[in-house]
């Protein structure tokens, strides 16, 4: 594409159907304590 | 829901950047294409081209907007919200991690400290062998078929209480075998007693270790005294950067607070960095609006303009230094979480919750002290499953002001201790919170965008 570039094609629907298992760690626990932030979590089911 | 709420565009650090808010896709573009989307679902391509015509040429436009098109086919461009509206979230009531509060007591005697000084408005007290092991077991015991478990040791000052800790890590690793669990020991200090040995066995056993400074020495003495109200800086920092050097490739944080007092916070991060220090965290303060150090509406714009400004600087620093780290400006945006996860945020008072001295749960370490939120102990378990339930239902789906947040997948619906101090409510949102939250999406965004490059 020459207007367009994609830096993250990823579609979060795609996640549904095996999403949600919890490994994943608990967000404020290991670094902020006061305020939670998800997106920058990594997945741990792949 | 319309088409316009399912993008969100800015332009931050020489970027046009868009964000396909229901599938989390990432797209710079050109500036024709971004203003081409400020009329896209709404009027014909005929229609954009006369609106545009005296900015780009009709034949750029056209090109532009079968891109946009193509995107939109793809799913990854003004994408449909899955509906999960009956989503079910820990049906089980699995629990994955606890903080634990292994010292009611504090050796420093920071003024904005939520804990009340160390003792979260109770008697200063340390936990005991006994109830540190029933808490591990219970962690077990309530944790179904996950085997990460997590454990922070957190106070007050868990050094203060150092040799249960080194107990309880025994103790935990003695269950993994038999259980087929794997404990992550975190732990969180004000760095006072640190010494050799603490810092040899916390790099042998903890998976991060979070250490409590404020930044710049005039910053940190203004807010966290020694008991005897000295300045705690010129003793913390050598053990901090003798802990930071020690670590090697396991992770820490330095983390710090910022209040309306220094409000230039980008300047602490920057001042951690020049004295060693890779893995940063600088967190605006939690408290109640009246107290004189609080971040009111007022200093937003200062604050929002000091996170771009420092993205700047980020940016810069980066490119020469790929360690460089600020948890606010980091974001996965290939392998971050599921959206089930995205929703439910950060599982306080359900998978999360933390331990008093005593065994008493509350749903994160926030809310111990306040009895409303007491929740059960470790002996007996949890008897107050309204307070879970509330807990539960505080998801994006469930909350008014998330609802239609662009940035409700990447902030997970905020604090829900931060919700609690400003409305007597965990389901409406710290409106300041969510306005710093959403900055500091935009500037991670564009600096992942910048170092593509």
């Amino acid at each position: 594409m020459k207007h367009i570039k994609t830096i993250s094609g990823s579609n979060l629907k795609n996640t549904l159907a095996k999403g949600g298992c919890g490994e994943c760690r608990t967000s404020c626990q290991s670094a902020c304590k006061t305020s939670c932030t998800v997106g920058n979590q990594k997945c741990e089911n792949r | 829901m319309s088409n316009k709420e399912r993008i969100h565009k800015y332009i931050l650090n020489n970027k046009n950047i868009v964000l396909d808010i229901n599938s989390g896709s990432v797209h710079l573009v050109d500036d024709v294409v971004y203003d081409i989307l400020d009329y896209y679902e709404n009027h014909t391509l005929e229609e954009i081209i006369s609106f545009l015509k005296d900015r780009y040429d009709e034949k750029n436009i056209i090109e532009a907007y079968k891109e946009i098109m193509i995107l939109e086919k793809e799913g990854v461009l003004y994408s449909e919200e899955s509906d999960i509206s009956n989503l079910k979230y820990n049906e089980e009531n699995v629990i994955k991690a606890l903080c634990l509060h292994v010292a009611h007591d504090c050796n420093l005697r920071c003024s904005y400290c939520f804990a009340s000084q160390g003792d979260f408005k109770g008697d200063r007290s340390l936990m005991t062998l006994d109830v540190g092991k029933r808490a591990l077991e219970f962690l077990i015991e309530n944790s179904g078929n996950r085997r990460n478990l997590e454990v922070d040791f957190f106070g007050g000052e868990p050094l203060m209480n150092f040799d249960l800790v080194k107990e309880l890590v025994k103790y935990g690793r003695s269950l993994e075998g038999e259980h087929n669990k794997n404990f992550r020991f975190t732990i969180t200090t004000n760095g006072i007693l640190l010494d050799e040995d603490k810092m040899d066995f916390i790099n042998e056993n903890m998976d991060n270790v979070v250490l409590s400074l404020d930044g710049r020495k005039e910053i940190n003495d203004k807010m966290r005294k020694t008991i005897s109200g000295d300045g705690s800086y010129d003793i913390i920092l050598p053990k901090f950067q003798e802990m930071a050097n020690k670590r090697g490739d396991k992770d820490y944080y330095i983390r710090g607070t910022f209040t309306s007092y220094n409000l230039d916070f980008s300047k602490d991060a920057l001042d951690f960095y020049d004295k060693g220090f890779k893995k940063i965290s600088i967190e605006p303060v939690v408290t109640s609006p009246d107290m004189d150090y609080a971040l009111r509406e007022e200093h937003m714009e200062q604050i929002l303009k000091e996170y771009e400004d420092f993205s700047k600087e980020y940016i810069k620093i980066k490119k020469k230094d790929k360690d460089f780290l600020f948890f606010h400006f980091m974001i996965d945006l290939k392998q971050g979480p599921c959206l089930i996860k995205r929703a439910i945020g950060c599982g306080a008072g359900s998978e999360y919750m933390a331990v008093t001295p005593q065994g008493d749960l509350y749903p994160c370490h926030q809310f111990v002290g306040n009895e409303d939120f007491k929740i059960g102990n470790v002996f007996d378990g949890v008897s107050n499953t309204k307070i879970r339930e509330e807990f539960k239902k505080a998801n994006v789906y469930n909350k008014d002001k998330c609802r239609n947040c662009w940035a409700r997948f990447y902030c997970s619906g905020g604090c829900h201790a931060n919700a609690y101090n400003y409305h007597k409510d965990i389901m409406k949102p710290y409106e300041i919170g969510c306005e710093m939250e959403k900055k500091r999406i935009e500037c991670a965004i564009s600096i992942l965008a910048n170092m593509e490059e």
